[in-house]
C-alpha cells in the first residue's frame, strides 16, 4: 500500500541530506566497479582503427560491429562446442538433482541426512584434487577428447549443488501434498513425476542458471579433457586473448560474445523465480 | 454408485514416536461397515495419529489394523484403498480440478472413459461441473474443500478418512457443509472416520464418537450416550456446550451438600446410603425457573447474564473452590479462547444455568433457580471416574425435560 499523496511525511529533519549523501556514495561505488565493464563495452563497439590504449575511455565515434565480424570465425566452433556441452550438462544435472532432492526431502529413508551430508561434501572438493585421477579414468574409459566425457564430469560435479537446491525447495512443499498422492495410489516415481516435477520450475531455474554458468565458464576441465576440435569457448577465448601481440579490441569483442549465453539464460529463466507455482494447493 | 463398505478394526494399536512420546496407547476400536465415526479430543490426544495409521502414513509401534478382513498393518498406503481428505486439502496445484479428481483413478489404471464418467458424476453431485477446468488457485476456500471431498469420493474407496476437513472454512459455511456431509454419507454409505477437536462437530456428525485423551480411548459411544452417561470427568467436561458445571461436594444422609446448599438425592439412588466426597456435575440445562415441583431450589446471585434470544445463560459463583483437575483443564483448553480465564483470581466455582428468556430477573440481588435432582452426575474426586448409580445417570424419562 502506498500512502496517498499529500500525507505529512514523518521523518527526521536531516533525512534529505542523509539520503542524498547515501545515494551519492552508492553511485560513486557503482561507477568504480562498473569501470571494466564500461571499457569492455566501449572497446568492443569501436571500429578497429579507432582502438588505442590512449583513447581507451573515450566514447566511440561511430558504433561498429567490425570487431565481432573479425573474431566470430575464430570463436564459432568453440561456441558450438560450449552450447553442445553446457546444455545437456545443466539439464541432466538438474534432473538428477531434482530426483535426489525429492527423495532426500519428501521420500525419506533411514540415513537420508547422512547421505545428504556426503553429497554436499562433493561441493568442497577442489578441482585440482581430482584432476589426475579424472584424467586417467577418462582416458581408460575412452571418454577423453570428446564432449561426452566433459558433459559427464560437469553433471557429476553439479550434483551436490543441484541436490542442495532441490532438497531445500522440496522441503518447503507441504507434506500433505505428497501424502495425498500416496493415498491416491502414487508410488515414488509417480509422486515425483506427477506431483513434484510440475511444481519445481523455480528450483529448475536456479539449478539451470547455476549449472549452465559454471559449465559454460569452465576452462580447466575443457582444456584437459578435450582435443582441439572439441574445445569449449573458454579455451578458444584464451587462445585469442593469450596471443603474443594483443589486439585487445578483438579480445573485448570475444569476451562479450562468450558471456552472452549466460546472460541470456539468466534473463530467460529468471522470470520463473517469482512465480507462485504452489498457489491453490492449500486451504483458503 | 457401487458401495463396498468395509469395517475397520484396530487391535491394541500403539504408537511411540522417536523420543519416546506415546501418541497412542493400546487402542481397540471396531468400526462397522458403512458407519460414520468421529475421533475427537484435545490437540495432542493422538486422534490424527490414529487416522494416519489407518491410512498407512504412519507406522504402528504395536497392534494390528484391519480393513474388512485384510490385515493392512504393514501395507503401503497406496495399496490400502482408502481415501483421505486433508486439513489443508492438499490439492495438486498444477492440475485442473478434473485432473485432481481423476488422479487416484489414473494411478489405479482405471480406463479413461470410466474416469471421465465418474469424475463427471461426482462433479455433478458436488456442484463442481463448471469448475472442472480450473486450477485450484482459481477456487475459493469452500470450492477447494469440495474438490478435496470430490477427489476422495471419485475413488469409491473402502474407507473415507477425514482430518479436520472443515477447520479452514468460516463458521457459517462450516455449519452448512456439516449438514451436507451427513447427507452425503447417507447417500454413499461409505465407512468414514472423521477427526476433529470440535465436540459440536463430533456430536452432530458422528453415529458414534470416540473420545481420546493422551493417546487413550476414553469412551466410544453414540453422541447421546456420551452426553447422558459420560464415563469420567474428562468426557463430561469435554462433551456439551456450554460445558457441565462442577463443584466439590459431600454425600451424606441421602443428601448431596455443596457450597452451602443441600439437595436430597432421588429415592432409590444407589448413592443414597453412601457417605463420601464426590465431584458434582450439573448440566446447564438441568436448571429451571424457581418453583418446579420436585426440583431443588437454590438461591444464587447472578454474576453475568448472557442473552441469546430464546434463552439466557445465567452465570453465578458458588461458595466453593473451582474443580481444577487435569481432566477439566484438558477439556477446557480445546474450546474457544473465550473460555480462557480473563480474570486469573477467579478461584470460586462458577456455574452456568440455562433459563428461559422470558423469565423476569431481579435487577440485582439473589435469584432462585430450580435444579433437577435426577440429572446430577457424580465423579470420584481422585480418579475422575463416574460413580455409577440411578442418581447419577438421568432416567430415560428425564429426556423430556
Amino acid at each position: 500500500m502506498t500512502a496517498p499523496r499529500g500525507d505529512v511525511r514523518i521523518r527526521s529533519r536531516w533525512a534529505p541530506y542523509v539520503l542524498t549523501a547515501r545515494y551519492l556514495a552508492l553511485f560513486a561505488l557503482a561507477c568504480f566497479f562498473l569501470m571494466p565493464v564500461y571499457a569492455l563495452l566501449v572497446t568492443a563497439l569501436k571500429s578497429p582503427a579507432e582502438v588505442s590504449v590512449v583513447r581507451m575511455w573515450q566514447w566511440p565515434h561511430a558504433l561498429s560491429l567490425d570487431n565481432f565480424r573479425i573474431v566470430w570465425p575464430k570463436l564459432r566452433d568453440g561456441f558450438g562446442n560450449s552450447v553442445a556441452m553446457a546444455l545437456p550438462a545443466s539439464v541432466i544435472s538438474s534432473l538428477l538433482g531434482a530426483a535426489n532432492g525429492f527423495v532426500l526431502a519428501k521420500w525419506r529413508f533411514p540415513g537420508a541426512d547422512f547421505v545428504f551430508a556426503l553429497i554436499l561434501f562433493g561441493m568442497f572438493i577442489p578441482y585440482q584434487a581430482v584432476l589426475i585421477p579424472m584424467f586417467q579414468t577418462m582416458s581408460y574409459t575412452g571418454l577423453r577428447g570428446g564432449l561426452a566425457g566433459l558433459v559427464l564430469v560437469h553433471v557429476i560435479y553439479g550434483l551436490p549443488i543441484t541436490t542442495l537446491i532441490f532438497r531445500s525447495y522440496f522441503a518447503g512443499v507441504s507434506e500433505e501434498l505428497i501424502e495425498a498422492a500416496k493415498v491416491d495410489g502414487a508410488g515414488l516415481l509417480a509422486s515425483f513425476a506427477f506431483i513434484a516435477l510440475p511444481i519445481a520450475p523455480p528450483a529448475f531455474a536456479v539449478a539451470m542458471i547455476w549449472q549452465f554458468t559454471s559449465a559454460w565458464n569452465d576452462f580447466l576441465f575443457g582444456v584437459l579433457l578435450t582435443t582441439k576440435d572439441r574445445w569449449p569457448i573458454t579455451v578458444a577465448l584464451n587462445n585469442i586473448a593469450g596471443s603474443q601481440a594483443v589486439p585487445f579490441n578483438e579480445a573485448m569483442a570475444s569476451a562479450l560474445l562468450a558471456c552472452l549465453p549466460t546472460l541470456l539464460v539468466y534473463i530467460l529463466l529468471g522470470r520463473f523465480f517469482l512465480r507462485g507455482l504452489m498457489a491453490g494447493a492449500l486451504k483458503g | 454408485m457401487i458401495v463396498k463398505p468395509s469395517g475397520i478394526r484396530l487391535e491394541g494399536v500403539g504408537k511411540r514416536f522417536r523420543g519416546g512420546v506415546d501418541a497412542v496407547r493400546d487402542l481397540d476400536l471396531a468400526v462397522t461397515p458403512g458407519e460414520f465415526i468421529v475421533l475427537v479430543g484435545p490437540s495432542g490426544c493422538g486422534k490424527s495419529t490414529v487416522l494416519r495409521m489407518i491410512a498407512g502414513l504412519e507406522e504402528v509401534t504395536s497392534g494390528r489394523i484391519f480393513l474388512g478382513d485384510d490385515d493392512v498393518t504393514s501395507e503401503l498406503p497406496q495399496r490400502r484403498d482408502v481415501a483421505m481428505v486433508f486439513q489443508s486439502y492438499a490439492l495438486y496445484p498444477r492440475m485442473t480440478v478434473r485432473k485432481n479428481m481423476a488422479f487416484g483413478l489414473r494411478m489405479r489404471g482405471t480406463p479413461r472413459p470410466e474416469r471421465d464418467r465418474r469424475v463427471a458424476e461426482v462433479a455433478g453431485t458436488l456442484g463442481l461441473d463448471h469448475l472442472l477446468d480450473r486450477r485450484p488457485a482459481a477456487l475459493s476456500g469452500g470450492q477447494r474443500q469440495r474438490v478435496a471431498m470430490g477427489r476422495a469420493i471419485v475413488r469409491e474407496p473402502r474407507v473415507f478418512l477425514m482430518d479436520e476437513p472443515l477447520s479452514n472454512l468460516d463458521a457459517k459455511l462450516r455449519v452448512t457443509v456439516r449438514a451436507q456431509l451427513t447427507q452425503l454419507h447417507q447417500r454413499l454409505g461409505v465407512t468414514t472416520v472423521y477427526v476433529t477437536h470440535d465436540q459440536v462437530e463430533a456430536m452432530t456428525l458422528g453415529q458414534r464418537v470416540a473420545v481420546l485423551r493422551d493417546g487413550r480411548l476414553q469412551q466410544f459411544d453414540t453422541p447421546r450416550a456420551l452426553f447422558r452417561a459420560p464415563v469420567n470427568l474428562f468426557v463430561a467436561a469435554f462433551i456439551g456446550s456450554p460445558a457441565m458445571n462442577f463443584a466439590p461436594a459431600q454425600i451424606a444422609g441421602g443428601e448431596v451438600r455443596f457450597a452451602g446448599h443441600a439437595v436430597a438425592l432421588p429415592s432409590g439412588s444407589p448413592l443414597a446410603a453412601a457417605d463420601r466426597r464426590v465431584t458434582l456435575g450439573v448440566r446447564p440445562t438441568a436448571f429451571g425457573p424457581a418453583g418446579v415441583a420436585g426440583w431443588a431450589q437454590l438461591a444464587v446471585t447472578p454474576a453475568v447474564v448472557e442473552e441469546l434470544g430464546d434463552e439466557r445463560y445465567v452465570l453465578f459463583d458458588l461458595d466453593a473452590p473451582r474443580v481444577d483437575t487435569d481432566a477439566t483443564r484438558a477439556a477446557v483448553s480445546t474450546r474457544s479462547s473465550d473460555d480462557a480465564l480473563l480474570l486469573p483470581d477467579e478461584t470460586r466455582a462458577r456455574f452456568t444455568a440455562r433459563l428461559p428468556a422470558d423469565l423476569a430477573l431481579p435487577a440485582s440481588g439473589p435469584l432462585t433457580v430450580s435444579m433437577d435432582p435426577h440429572r446430577l452426575y457424580f465423579f470420584d474426586p481422585d480418579t475422575g471416574a463416574a460413580l455409577r448409580g440411578g442418581g447419577s445417570e438421568p432416567p430415560a424419562s428425564a429426556g423430556a425435560a
